[in-house]
C-alpha cells in the first residue's frame, strides 16, 4: 500500500456466485479519493456484477466492501446511494413517463437529500446544465437519443451528490464524436472532486481518461496498474486474445495475429 | 384558462352534490351513495395500483376488515358511529402495515396473487371467530335513526365526504415526496432504489393508506346496510371493481377514480335494470370491450370516435 491518503472505497476478497458460476472471484482493490480508475475486461468478466456488488443491489457471498470507513455489506441499496455512492446502468434506466428534469429531480430529492421539491428542481437543473441536457429539460425521457440517455444516467447519478461514481459503460454504442464529448463530461466530473470508477470496453477511453486501470477476467482481478503497464501485461493480452495470439504478439510478430 | 375551467367544473359538482339530497328520491340518493362509495374504493386502489403500479387485489380484504372492525366495536361497545368507522379504517391500515412488508417484495402477478389471498384468509378467520363476529350468521348493526329518509341522506353525506377525502388524499400524496417515490417505483423500481428511494417503505405506506380508505369505506357500508356477513364484505368482486373503474377512468391520472367509478356505476345500473337475467355477463362483455378498444380509458374516446377525429389540432388521427 503506497497510498498516502486513506482510500474512499476498499474491496477485500469479494466473491459472488450465481449457482455454479463464480461471477466475481476473490477481488480486492481500493480507490483513493479523486482518482479516475478504469475497470476493463472481456465480455462476461464480471464487471457489471462488481458494480452491483459495490452499490449493494447484489449482496456478496464472501468478502468485505467498505466505503468512507463504513462497511456496506448487508446495507440496503437505497442507503448506499444516500451515503454518496452512485451508479449508472449499462442498459439505461430512465423513468420513461417523466420529463428529463423530473428524472434528475427525483435523484436530488431522495439520495441528494434536498429539503424540498422546489430545491430539488433547482439542483436538478444545475446537473442538467453540467451534463449538457438543459435544453432538453422538459422533454419526455423516453424521447431522448441514446447518447442523451447515457447523459441522463450521469445527470441522475450526479443529482444524488455522489462522492464515488460508478459509470457502467456510459460510452457503449456511441460514435467517436459522441465519445469525445462523453470524455469531456467525465473530466468535468473528476474536477468536481468525484472519485470515478469507469467500466469500459473502449481502450481509447480508458487510456485517455484513467491514470490507473483494473483488469477483470473470468471474475478475477488479473492486473492493476497504469494503462501502459496493463496494455503490456501478458495475462491481459491472453485474456483478450487467447494464449496463442498473446504469444504471437510477445514474439513481436504482430502479423501473425491477423 | 384551464384552471378557471377546472374550478368552474368543481363548483358545479359541489352545487349538484349539495342540492341532490334536497331534490331527489330515495332511489337516486341510494344510487349516489353507491357512486360515492365506488369513488372512495377506486381512489383507495389508485394509491397502490395506479401510483405505485402494484396491482393490488386486497381491496376486499381491507373493505371486509373495516366492516367487521367497525361492526364488532360498535356492537360490543355501542360507542359513537364515527369512532367505530375509524376503528374499522385503522384495523385495515394496521393489517396492511403487517402484510405489506411481506407481499410488497413480490412484483407483478406474484404480488397480485398474494394480495388476492389476503381476503380469503381474513374471510376464513372472521368465519370461525363466531363469538366475536357471529361467523357465517353475519352481524346485525341496527340503524340508530328510524327515519328512513333521514338515514339515506345521512349516509349519502358521509359517503360523499369520504369520497372527497379519498380523492383529496390522492392529490396530496401525488404532490408530496411520497408521490415522487411512487411514480419512480411505478416506472422503474430498480432505478428508484439507486436514487436512494426506500422503495419498501413507500410501497408499504401507500398500501396502508389504501387500506385506511377502503377500511373506512367498508365500515361506513356496514352501518349503512345494517347487516354484514363474511361472504358479502370479503367478496372477490370488491377487489376487481375498483381496478376496472380506474382502468375505465384512465390509469395514471388523479381523476380516474371519479370518472371511472361514475361510468362503472352507470353501466352497472343500466345493464341491471334492462337485462336482469344476464346482467353480470353483459356487464363483463361491456368492460372487456371498453378495455380492449379504449386501453387508456375514456380519454381515448377523443381519438377513437370518427366524429371526434377532426381534433382541434387539425391532425388526422388515423393509425
Amino acid at each position: 500500500m503506497t497510498a498516502d491518503t486513506t482510500p474512499i472505497a476498499t474491496l477485500s476478497n469479494v466473491t459472488k456466485r450465481f449457482g455454479g458460476l463464480v461471477a466475481v472471484r476473490d477481488v480486492s482493490f481500493s480507490l483513493k479519493p479523486g482518482e479516475i480508475v478504469g475497470l476493463i475486461g472481456p465480455n462476461g468478466a464480471g464487471k457489471t456484477t462488481l458494480v452491483s456488488l459495490m452499490a449493494q443491489t447484489l449482496v456478496p457471498d464472501a468478502g468485505e466492501i467498505s466505503f468512507m470507513g463504513r462497511s456496506l455489506v448487508g446495507l440496503p441499496a437505497y442507503k448506499v446511494a444516500r451515503l454518496g455512492l452512485a451508479r449508472t446502468f449499462q442498459i439505461v434506466q430512465p423513468f420513461p413517463k417523466m420529463t428529463v428534469l423530473e428524472n434528475v429531480q427525483a435523484g436530488a430529492l431522495f439520495a441528494g437529500a434536498s429539503p424540498s421539491v422546489a430545491d430539488a428542481r433547482d439542483r436538478a437543473m444545475e446537473c442538467l446544465e453540467f451534463c449538457g441536457l438543459a435544453q432538453l429539460a422538459l422533454s419526455e425521457a423516453s424521447s431522448l437519443t441514446l447518447p442523451n440517455r447515457k447523459r441522463l444516467e450521469v445527470a441522475k447519478a450526479l443529482a444524488t451528490r455522489p462522492k464515488l461514481l460508478l459509470l457502467d459503460e456510459v460510452n457503449a454504442g456511441l460514435t467517436a464524436a459522441e465519445v469525445d464529448r462523453a470524455l469531456e463530461l467525465i473530466d468535468a466530473l473528476a474536477r468536481r472532486g468525484i472519485t470515478i470508477l469507469l467500466i469500459e470496453h473502449l481502450m481509447k477511453v480508458v487510456l485517455k481518461a484513467c491514470a490507473r486501470v483494473l483488469v477483470l477476467h473470468q471474475g478475477a482481478l488479473i492486473a492493476d496498474g497504469t494503462p501502459r503497464e496493463v496494455v503490456h501485461d501478458k495475462a491481459v493480452a491472453e485474456a483478450y486474445l487467447g494464449s496463442r495470439f498473446a504469444h504471437a504478439l510477445s514474439g513481436k510478430t504482430p502479423g501473425a495475429a491477423a | 384558462m384551464k384552471r378557471t375551467g377546472g374550478l368552474l367544473l368543481l363548483g358545479l359538482c359541489a352545487v349538484v352534490l349539495v342540492a341532490l339530497p334536497f331534490t331527489s328520491s330515495n332511489y337516486i340518493i341510494r344510487l349516489a351513495t353507491f357512486a360515492a362509495m365506488y369513488v372512495a374504493l377506486a381512489a383507495s386502489w389508485n394509491v397502490i395500483g395506479g401510483m405505485a403500479g402494484y396491482p393490488s387485489f386486497a381491496t376486499a380484504a381491507f373493505f371486509g376488515l373495516g366492516a367487521y372492525g367497525a361492526g364488532v366495536v360498535l356492537s360490543k361497545t355501542g360507542t359513537f358511529l364515527v369512532l367505530g368507522w375509524l376503528c374499522g379504517g385503522v384495523a385495515a391500515a394496521l393489517f396492511a402495515l403487517l402484510v405489506g412488508p411481506a407481499i410488497l417484495r413480490l412484483r407483478g402477478h406474484y404480488f397480485a396473487v398474494a394480495s388476492l389471498v389476503t381476503a380469503v384468509v381474513l374471510r376464513e378467520i372472521i368465519n370461525s371467530a363466531t363469538n366475536l363476529t357471529g361467523g357465517g350468521m353475519g352481524l346485525n348493526l341496527p340503524p340508530r335513526i328510524s327515519d328512513v329518509d333521514l338515514l339515506a341522506r345521512q349516509y349519502y353525506a358521509v359517503m360523499v365526504l369520504l369520497a372527497v377525502g379519498a380523492v383529496g388524499a390522492g392529490v396530496l400524496v401525488s404532490r408530496a415526496k411520497i408521490g415522487w417515490a411512487l411514480r419512480c417505483i411505478e416506472q422503474n423500481e430498480d432505478a428508484a432504489v439507486v436514487l436512494g428511494i426506500d422503495t419498501l417503505y413507500y410501497k408499504t405506506a401507500a398500501f396502508a393508506l389504501s387500506g385506511l380508505i377502503a377500511g373506512i369505506t367498508g365500515a361506513v357500508y356496514a352501518t349503512w346496510i345494517g347487516y354484514i356477513d363474511p361472504t358479502d364484505v370479503f367478496e372477490d368482486i370488491l377487489s376487481v371493481k375498483p381496478i376496472v373503474m380506474v382502468l375505465i377512468g384512465g390509469l395514471g391520472t388523479l381523476y380516474a377514480p371519479v370518472v371511472g367509478a361514475l361510468c362503472f356505476l352507470l353501466l352497472e345500473e343500466l345493464v341491471w335494470r334492462n337485462i336482469l337475467s344476464f346482467h353480470a355477463g353483459v356487464l363483463g362483455l361491456l368492460i372487456v370491450a371498453l378495455l380492449v378498444f379504449l386501453p387508456g380509458g375514456l380519454k381515448d374516446l377523443a381519438t377513437r370516435l370518427p366524429w371526434a377525429r377532426r381534433s382541434p389540432a387539425g391532425e388526422a388521427v388515423r393509425s
